[in-house]
């Protein structure tokens, strides 16, 4: 009997190892694959008449300048490997073990120091598996690495919102469209005036409490923001898709609060109530960190917001000119880097989100330099001045625009007033077809 | 009897069942992986071995001797093992023959390897790895292996590095054969793995062993088996060597019509030359379309009316993300290929790669 087996030992021995790039002329529709242009450039002001902040720009600025970026992403490609290898697979087993000791030691949270112990500890381990870990992860930023177990397509993470949901709004849509007016629903999560040009409703004047609240409770409103919960309730989602979504969702919820409500608190005996507690508190005190981080990253002021028609054949060179006028970074020690995952480098990561996260502090001066050397703005500042930025921002856009001839106050009063009388002839004709009947 | 030589499964021990019980409550109460960083070899972790020595059977070619982790269940003598390793960061699996005794008292598994120039893994393997290092395993496979009953005479005919197969069967079924011949070719006298254990084997009669140093005596050719073994119409014949040698050999047995005595072990090795486009096969949805080079297989695949995972389209949000089981793309936005050996899956974004070739996907 003739056996023919599997291929088997030293496959590799017939393959180049070394790549030998050679560029082939794209004939792709999208016209971000290429750093080239098909025509003049066209100006696209904002709706209210601001101008197109990239309008200095000639075409051939912004091929060059997609020229240079792609270089400097291909630096870091060429130099990618087994150090950058060790740093994830270091930082996965710190967050894991800080994780574990946090989680023996709240066993005895009944005793103070052990709770305040476990607490910080159990913040720490969040705040990692969260940030530098999972969020990177999910980016696809180690995906090269070819473990299947630190790979976009699998990595869950210790966050309501299932990594596949948050990875659709926010791989897909926020960084294919960021700062894109309509567009980019981050622009405020739909809840949020964070720009003059996005529109404002008497509803916008409570927008400083429910940030507050979204800042204590960000986990869950990243939830029901992935989750696109808004258009399960009105309808707009397929009931198909909707219950996919809401499985996935439920069956998070679930395992998240079965773990660090049911089962740590039930091992933890006497201390089950003050287990509890630490993990609300490590949970909230994260959510503070993180919506900071956040906030600071497109809407503090400095950051500049686009057209809705501005994206129109977008070339990889405008495409990269809107990453970094859109966002905006946080300056400080290592440690605020390593706590933020890297997203205090938010210019660099929104250039290139599929670059190790580790490598962001690396590039930092060269893209700059790049920004200086084109006249685009570099936002950055400490973490307590950006989060009052963001925060101030967000204050003053509760209110509206000032319009010609017309204060603040005046259009408030009248939006209410409007708003009252739209109230009182809802009822009166109630109450007029109730008295029909 | 074939299962004389696979080795009973371990009995649990009440270490096996503590780490069975600490998997069950870490499920549940810890992230995933926390369990693998304390004990990569435990029991219901994934396959691993750790590297525990390696002897170097020629300038070229090394023995590793592995210790398997607890899920290792065992192997057939002349079956292979997949072995992934990580250099410079990126995991890549190949296949390399066992060579050790399955029932080593110490538990312990052999490869041997021969570093191919240029050859990435194996030059890593037979050069650069030290022991201590954590390597990820497959199950044993493959069914280049000794027939139950036992043939009286035996031929084996190898080249190379196909020696290592057949010294996995000598090492754990000579004493079940009566009467073996060995054929083996290789390009010079120093190139011989396992030289010192094949004289020994000679030396004390237990093989009847025939080198052939193909630098300076030429290749084997068929036409020469009678002369060497005048009775290999008689014996049940493995042959382990380059495709040429499997080739001329189920040729020979054809037409002699003794194919049914032939068992072939064929390392296939897999040219896949970088061009543009090539066929792209879904092997999920059993289609086949023609790729070109120059637009993404996303949107090749979509044109035909596929149902395609997608996102930014740019490359950037890994939506698209889906395994290359076999053949070679090429980025758009930067020129590299990826290639994919059988059994890979590499994932790759679809928005931005085009075929470098004939490429399967798994979708």
């Amino acid at each position: 009997m003739t056996l023919v087996a599997e291929p088997r030992f030293d496959l590799d021995d017939t393959l180049p190892h070394q790549a030998h790039p050679q560029l082939v002329q794209v004939a792709a529709h999208s016209s971000r694959l290429s750093v080239v242009g098909t025509g003049e450039r066209v100006l696209h002001p904002k709706p209210s008449g601001r101008p197109d902040p990239t309008a200095h720009l000639s075409a051939a600025d912004l091929e060059a300048l997609g020229r240079e970026l792609d270089a400097l992403r291909q630096q870091v490609l060429d130099s990618r490997g087994a150090r950058d290898a060790a740093y994830i697979r270091k930082t996965i087993a710190a967050q894991r073990y800080i994780e574990l000791g946090s989680r023996a030691v709240l066993l005895f949270s009944l005793f103070p120091p052990a709770w305040i112990l476990g607490t910080a500890g159990l913040t720490l381990s969040k705040i990692l598996d969260n940030m530098e870990i999972g969020h990177n992860v999910l980016h696809g930023q180690w995906d090269w690495m070819r473990d299947p177990k630190i790979h976009s397509t699998t990595w869950e993470w210790d966050f309501v919102s299932p990594a596949a949901q948050w990875q659709d709004t926010h791989n897909v849509t926020h960084h294919t469209y960021t700062n894109v007016l309509e567009k980019d629903s981050d622009l405020g999560y739909g809840l949020f005036r964070v720009d003059p040009d996005q529109p404002w409703t008497l509803g916008s004047l409570a927008q400083p409490f429910w940030s507050l609240l979204n800042a204590l409770f960000f986990e869950w409103g990243i939830a029901s923001y992935d989750l696109q919960l808004h258009s399960i309730i009105n309808g707009e989602m397929p009931k198909d898709e909707a219950k996919r979504r809401w499985e996935a969702f439920r069956g998070k919820i679930i395992k998240k609060l079965g773990k660090e409500y049911v089962l740590w608190p039930l091992l933890s005996g006497p201390s089950a109530l003050t287990t509890m507690a630490a993990n609300a508190t490590s949970s909230i005190l994260r959510n503070l960190w993180a919506n900071g981080v956040i906030l600071c990253g497109h809407f503090p002021y400095g950051v500049d917001t686009f057209a809705p028609d501005s994206i129109e054949n977008e070339t990889r060179g405008q495409w990269y000119v809107r990453q970094m006028l859109g966002s905006g970074n946080i300056s400080g020690p290592w440690i605020v880097h390593f706590l933020s995952g890297n997203l205090s480098h938010q210019i660099e990561h929104h250039l290139f989100p599929d670059l190790p996260s580790n490598r962001y502090y690396e590039i930092a001066p060269q893209v700059r330099d790049i920004c200086r050397r084109y006249g685009l703005h570099y936002v950055t500042g400490s973490y307590p001045k950006q989060v009052a930025s963001a925060w101030a921002k967000i204050i003053v856009l509760a209110l509206p625009n000032k319009e010609e001839g017309r204060s603040r106050a005046s259009i408030v009063a009248e939006a209410a007033g409007e708003a009252m009388s739209a109230r009182v002839a809802k009822f009166k004709a109630r109450r007029a077809a109730k008295r029909a009947r | 009897m074939s299962l004389a030589v696979r080795p009973a499964r371990r009995p649990m021990s009440l270490r096996d069942r503590a780490w069975r019980v600490a998997d069950a409550l870490a499920k549940p109460l810890l992230p995933p992986g926390t369990l693998d960083l304390i004990s990569p070899l435990r029991p219901g972790a994934d396959l691993a071995g750790r590297v525990e020595r390696i002897r170097l059977e020629t300038p070229d070619a090394a023995t590793l001797i592995i210790h398997p982790g607890a899920s290792w269940a065992g192997h057939t003598p002349g079956q292979y093992v997949r072995v992934g390793v990580e250099i410079d960061g990126v995991r890549h699996w190949r296949t390399y023959s066992l060579t050790s005794l399955v029932d080593s008292p110490d538990g312990r598994i052999a490869i041997t390897v021969k570093a191919i120039p240029g050859g990435l893994v194996s030059n890593h393997l037979v050069h650069e790895i030290k022991p201590g290092a954590l390597i990820h395993l497959d199950d044993a496979a493959g069914d280049f292996v000794m027939t139950t009953p036992r043939p009286r005479k035996v031929l084996f005919i190898t080249g190379g590095s196909g020696i290592t197969p057949v010294m996995g069967m000598l090492r754990n079924h000579l004493h079940e054969l009566p009467d073996v011949v060995l054929v083996h070719s290789a390009p010079t006298a120093r190139d011989v793995i396992f030289a010192g254990d094949l004289a020994a084997l000679s030396a004390t009669g237990r093989i009847r062993l025939v080198t052939r140093h193909t630098d300076s005596d030429g290749m084997l050719s068929f036409a020469d088996i009678p002369a060497i073994v005048p009775d290999w119409a008689e014996r049940e014949t493995w042959v382990c060597g380059p495709g040429g040698m499997l080739d001329a050999a189920q040729t020979f047995y054809d037409a002699a019509g003794l194919a049914g005595a032939l068992h072939l072990e064929r390392f296939r090795p897999h040219l896949i030359a970088a061009g543009d486009g090539g066929l792209l096969s879904f092997t999920t949805a059993g289609r086949t379309l023609d790729g070109d080079g120059a637009t993404p297989i996303l949107e090749t695949a979509e044109a035909s009316g596929m149902l395609m995972p997608s996102g930014c389209r740019m490359g950037i949000c890994f939506k698209c993300v889906l395994p290359l089981t076999e053949g070679a793309v090429r980025d758009l936005r930067t020129g590299e290929i990826t290639y994919a050996a059988p059994g890979d899956g590499v994932a790759i974004q679809t928005c931005v790669s085009a075929p470098a070739g004939d490429c399967q996907i798994a979708h």
